[in-house]
């Protein structure tokens, strides 16, 4: 026996597991932070490296040139927070599903249906009533309309458990369809296949301005979205209802929450969002439509509302973020020098989402190392 | 070391974070043996097979096959060395069929030939005489057919150690029969058979010997053929221990909650609750007995309206107005604003009674947040509540922000019992709630329950540990099997007495037949 | 012209199906991927770097490096991307839904990129265009023009159009009849089950999602070389990821009949040129209803609730074995 005992030691070296992964019980949010501050930091060493291999530029240059990209001038200013109002409002409009753990990925579809909404509105209705009432007419159409297109899925969710993620995704080609189907419609010049800009001596049914900036309302429409949500998500009954649900379909159950009923109103709310996302963007904004006006905000959502850990007022510097590469970046990439194409920016943007997402575990696992057993023998 | 033991554990330990789920365990089984381990919900035995089919790697200790040291790292290092584990919860793929199932895993065999897989199958099955076919779905099987896929699949790997935990708990009495005939043809083939179990006449009839675990402990190992129930009885619910737990005298004394002929049924058609009757009295301490998983949670969900009926009545008095109502197939919130006030500490504390993620403020919100008709909710009350708790109860955390997932267990539960009792209530539940408690916080949660009962409170206490029961109850009623094997008074009652009742179907006429 | 739109039909629905046969693979072990339209620009974006590389650096292409570098090379990129997916799924037990779509943003910004700025990063000017490559991906089987129909149904299409049909019923078979497709197909319903029979999951879902990756990436290869001929256009391969993972849910999950969806769903896509008369709007009806037949199916599975049909029961989750 004693002979063996050596042997038997090494080989329980060799076979014991040597690491365990096992949940962290809380890490303090400060380090949570600091963690995925570092993550973003060492991606975008990463990124300008990226940057530096294609253009030869310094990494100094690499960030003046994007930051002058994003803010070098007042209308640059003014671009990138129009892009962070907009990618920021379709954020909030995913938030409420996600929280209630939901996988609405149709946020890009229910925009668009607002915004094929809104430009019917402008098309049919712009040039026939007074301001006054076409804007009430198409902000409650474009409201309602994106909340059917949110609320079809919720509701085979709630009946037949249908798989949502697979559903909403389908629902976004669906709406893009649609667009192309009414564009045949309503294009301008004929056989041009685009709608171009509706009302465009008239400005009939165009959100107005305001002191003279047109971007102005939307920025504010959002600001106000994302205060609304955070107390709506904080600190309303059904926000917490929302929570309740997403944490616990068994507490709910248990506290006699209606699951259905509030499955479907959030994603009412969801696709509402969405709608008016939707108005901003065609009757704020382009003043007209295209199957890809959207232009995959819709899908970005979805990441920057994940990145915040769902917290509306977080959500304002991951879209910053989102959008400051893919403005800055896109700056560097298109200068005449270079002649690049601006999906230099998407790249960067994977790289960040994917040490982003990487990070997490760290936040949430902790990896121990076994403790070796041998010393209680004897 | 036994001359022909074929499996041996030595000194095995294992914690999960605080929780001790084994302590310094060492049995033997023998070929051609059946062992029984017997103990309590909780007393380890589930977490001890799993170590050796490789569910779980032991902190400390060792594991001996045929006297030789082995490392089961993964369910598959236990196949290798011939362990199979029919699992309590069966682990099988829905949509395959029996014969895909049972071969699943397997790397060894030339080719993948299901047709002579099949074949295999049912040559297995003729020899032991089991009834399987083959190819039927598994989503498409009783639980009875469903068990014995698993056996099957165990006996295809050739395993000559097989480890059963809690085959009968699923299983009709005639079922069980048959289950127990095949056992005994597996044991004369040689096989080394641990079953685990907490039915006494199961072991009897059965087992060759038994070892006893009681809360992670190792108590030691019998002869069947040297033992009897009352023994078994002693060794598995332990000497009766003084807790001095006080216990006034029921005052006043009124008939609250009506209980009749209450059954249900679970998804799969068995039946969990068979006819229960009983009747909850204001100013007293009704204790719940029963092994676990005799149907303690769905009764109380049936009450709290979680839990659908197959029949019977609930009937509640209101003591201000003097009515009954009926609170069958009522959901938790129609009970609610019926005006009962009906509460209820869910053995699931962070899974039901409480949201993990949520902090302490938002937690008491969640019997009360829909008071009032604002859209926006009214933090002031339940902070003030949840401070109030902190302090009478002794809550130790950082802050009344602290989300309750980072609280110990006993601070979990505190905050828990004290929502529930918040709100004044006329009805009581408590399940197992002292559970993984250490003593202080235990007696604060009895002393909690003891001042409601003194408001005049009809409280409902289910519990796992005898002497509490019988020291801190007024009457105990006693389920087996879903079903009331009786309602004793706990002031006259044994511990001895009441283990007995848990383990025994009351009609001693379905028992008769187990010692055959 | 019936023959035609059937060929046409099949043109189009080659790289739905190894779109959709990749992702069959991959949801089967329990990984729902959602950058699979990222992975196959990634397959087709690699695949025609590496032929413009290797047709610039040399005066003389020989035929079966033509054939093989961007084979390799797209293969190489989306397995990668694949790879990337499944490390921080797996490994890292991220969100399948986020982790996918990053994959996609990342995929298709490589694609356009590199697709879109090769020529300037490497000197030249115009366009990306591999022409020469691209003739012998087309190359068709030689006797296919002495059959008439017969011969334009069945053997006009390049050798990849090939592959792609045998990846398909290869990958039903290998599911359906193979230990380790029974393995796979255990640990998508299952995990721990499947762990509990001693089934490596990790090792299975690695597999399994980077496989389906490079399988989905071969059909952006088909799509660049043989159906455009050879060039770039950002944005070019347009749905076709998405609608792949729509044939996932049309078939069923099922690669056989992923053949069959594949090739109604190519048809949809080109119906309208022979609807005479109705023109551009009724393209966009028939290009919306492979999206309205896929909720359809979708559905009706979900009401029917046959164990059978139903999407993989673990799809979509994270495996976390000492869960307590």
């Amino acid at each position: 026996m004693v002979k063996n005992n050596a042997e038997i030691e090494t080989e329980r070296k060799v076979h014991e597991p040597l690491f365990q992964i096992v949940k962290r019980d809380a890490m303090p949010w400060y380090k949570a932070w600091l963690v995925r501050a570092a993550a973003i930091i060492l991606a975008l060493a990463i990124g300008s490296v990226v940057i530096i291999m294609l253009t030869g530029y310094n990494p100094i240059q690499v960030y003046s040139a994007m930051f002058n990209g994003a803010f070098g001038s007042t209308r640059k200013i003014w671009i990138t927070f129009q892009d962070l109002a907009m990618l920021l409002c379709i954020s909030l409009a995913v938030t409420p599903a996600f929280k209630m753990r939901f996988w609405n990925i149709g946020a890009e579809g229910q925009t668009l249906i607002g915004g094929l909404t809104a430009a019917a509105c402008m098309i049919y209705l712009g040039d026939k009533l007074p301001l006054y009432l076409t804007i009430p007419i198409m902000t409650v159409s474009c409201i309602i309309s994106g909340m059917i297109w949110a609320v079809i899925p919720a509701f085979f969710k709630a009946k037949f458990n249908t798989n949502e993620t697979l559903f909403t995704l389908m629902m976004n080609y669906v709406a893009m369809q649609l667009v192309s189907f009414c564009i045949v419609f309503w294009e301008n010049p004929k056989d041009s296949n685009s709608v171009g800009v509706i009302n465009r001596h008239t400005h009939g049914g165009w959100l107005p301005e305001i002191a003279d900036q047109k971007y102005l309302l939307n920025i504010i429409i959002v600001a106000v979205i994302m205060i609304s949500m955070y107390i709506y998500l904080k600190y309303s009954k059904q926000g917490y209802e929302i929570s309740v649900v997403g944490e616990s379909e068994n507490t709910a159950r248990y506290i006699g929450i209606n699951v259905k009923k509030v499955i479907v109103r959030t994603m009412a709310i969801s696709g509402a969002l969405c709608g008016i996302a939707g108005l901003m963007i065609v009757a704020g904004t382009d003043h007209t439509i295209t199957s890809d006006s959207v232009g995959g905000m819709g899908f970005t959502a979805i990441m920057v509302s994940w990145l915040a850990k769902f917290n509306p007022i977080v959500m304002a510097l991951t879209s910053f973020l989102i959008v400051f590469l893919e403005v800055g970046a896109g700056a560097i990439v298109t200068d005449p020098k270079l002649g690049l194409n601006e999906s230099v920016a998407d790249i960067l943007t994977g790289i960040i989402l994917f040490f982003i997402i990487g990070s997490e575990f760290f936040v949430t696992y902790k990896i121990n190392k076994r403790h070796n057993s041998s010393k209680e023998e004897a | 070391m036994s001359q022909n033991a074929a499996i041996e554990l030595r000194n095995i330990t294992k914690t999960f974070g605080s929780v001790v789920a084994n302590k310094n365990i060492s049995l033997t089984v023998n070929r051609g043996e059946i062992l029984s381990i017997l103990g309590e919900n909780g007393s380890g035995k589930t977490t001890l097979m799993n170590m050796i089919s490789g569910i779980y790697f032991p902190d400390e200790g060792q594991i001996f096959i045929d006297g030789k040291e082995v490392v089961i790292r993964s369910p598959k290092d236990a196949f290798e060395h011939k362990i199979g584990m029919i699992h309590q919860h069966f682990k099988l793929v829905d949509v395959f069929t029996a014969s895909e199932n049972i071969i699943l895993g397997l790397e060894d065999e030339k080719r993948f030939d299901l047709k002579a897989a099949e074949k295999k199958v049912r040559e297995i099955s003729e020899k032991y005489g089991f009834s399987l076919d083959p190819t039927k779905k598994v989503y498409e099987m009783s639980v009875s057919e469903k068990q014995t896929v698993e056996i099957v699949r165990v006996l295809y790997r050739e395993a000559d150690i097989l480890i059963l935990d809690e085959p009968t708990a699923v299983l009709t009495p005639q079922e069980a029969k048959r289950l127990f005939e095949i056992l005994r043809r597996m044991r004369d083939d040689g096989k080394a058979i641990i079953i685990i179990t907490h039915k006494l006449h199961e072991v009897l009839s059965l087992s060759d010997r038994v070892s006893v675990l009681r809360k992670g402990e190792y108590i030691g190992t019998v002869k069947t053929s040297e033992t009897d129930e009352k023994s078994l009885t002693e060794m598995m619910v332990g000497k009766k221990i003084e807790l001095n737990i006080e216990r006034a005298e029921p005052c006043n004394p009124q008939e609250r909650l009506l209980v009749s002929g209450v059954s249900c049924v679970n998804r799969e058609g068995v039946t969990l609750l068979n006819n229960v009757s009983f009747t909850a009295r204001s100013g007293e301490i009704l204790g719940i007995a029963g092994i676990a998983g005799s149907g303690q949670r769905e009764l109380l969900e049936a009450i709290a309206g979680l839990q659908k009926l197959y029949g019977g009545d609930i009937v509640y008095n209101d003591p201000k107005t003097g009515k009954k109502e009926n609170l069958r197939d009522k959901t938790p919130l129609q009970i609610r604003e019926m005006g009962v006030r009906l509460s209820f500490v869910p053995e699931d504390r962070l899974g039901m009674g409480l949201v993990g993620n949520m902090d302490i403020v938002d937690n008491m919100m969640l019997r009360s947040y829909r008071r009032g008709k604002t859209f926006l909710l009214e933090r002031k009350a339940p902070k003030n509540l949840a401070e109030e708790i902190i302090k009478q109860l002794e809550v130790v955390t950082p802050g009344v922000s602290t989300p309750v997932r980072r609280l110990s267990g006993g601070n979990v539960q505190k905050v828990l019992v004290g929502r529930e009792i918040s709100s004044s209530p006329t009805v009581l539940m408590a399940a197992y709630p002292v559970r993984g408690l250490d003593i202080n916080s235990s007696y604060i949660i009895y002393n909690l329950l003891n001042e409601q009962k003194k408001r005049g409170t009809a409280v409902i206490f289910v519990g796992e540990d005898l002497d509490v029961l019988i020291e801190l109850c007024d009457r105990i009623l006693v389920l087996c099997a879903g079903q009331v094997s009786g309602i004793v008074d706990a002031r006259k009652v044994t511990k001895e007495e009441i283990g007995l009742m848990m383990t025994k179907i009351k009609t001693g006429g379905e028992n008769k037949n187990g010692k055959e | 012209m019936f023959f035609t739109i059937i060929n046409n039909a099949i043109v189009q629905g080659i790289p739905l199906l190894f779109g959709s046969t990749g992702e069959i693979l991959t949801e089967k072990s329990g990984n729902l991927n959602l950058g699979i339209p990222g992975i196959m620009y990634m397959g087709g974006c690699a695949g025609i770097m590496g032929a413009y590389i290797y047709e610039n650096s040399t005066q003389t292409p020989s035929a079966a490096l033509c054939i093989i570098i961007p084979l390799l090379c797209s293969l190489v990129g989306s397995g990668l991307l694949a790879l990337i997916y499944s490390f921080l799924t797996i490994t890292l037990r991220a969100n399948q839904n986020v982790t996918g779509l990053a994959i996609t943003t990342f995929g298709t910004g490589f694609g356009d990129f590199f697709g879109g700025s090769l020529t300037k990063l490497m000197g030249n000017n115009g366009n990306i265009s591999v022409k020469l490559t691209s003739d012998y991906y087309k190359t068709t089987l030689p006797f296919a023009e002495d059959l008439g129909w017969f011969g334009k149904l069945f053997f006009s299409y390049g050798f990849l159009a090939y592959v792609a049909v045998i990846t398909a019923i290869i990958c039903a078979w290998f599911l359906k009849r193979t230990r380790a497709g029974l393995h796979l197909r255990a640990v998508g319903e299952n995990p721990a089950t499947a762990d509990a029979a001693g089934i490596n999951v990790t090792k299975y879902k690695y597999l399994a999602t980077t496989i389906g990756g490079m399988i989905a990436g071969l059909g952006g290869l088909y799509f660049i070389m043989d159906y455009i001929g050879g060039s770039w256009t950002n944005g070019g391969m347009g749905d076709r990821g998405w609608l792949a993972i729509a044939i996932v849910i049309f078939a069923i999950w099922r690669p056989n009949l992923a053949i069959l969806g594949s090739f109604i769903f190519g048809g949809l896509y080109i119906a309208y040129s022979y609807t005479s008369g109705l023109g551009r709007a009724a393209s966009a009806i028939f290009n919306m209803l492979p999206y309205v037949v896929t909720i359809i199916v979708l559905i009706i599975t979900s009401m029917r609730n046959k164990k059978e049909n139903q999407p993989p029961q673990s799809l979509g989750l994270p495996y976390f074995r000492e869960e307590r």
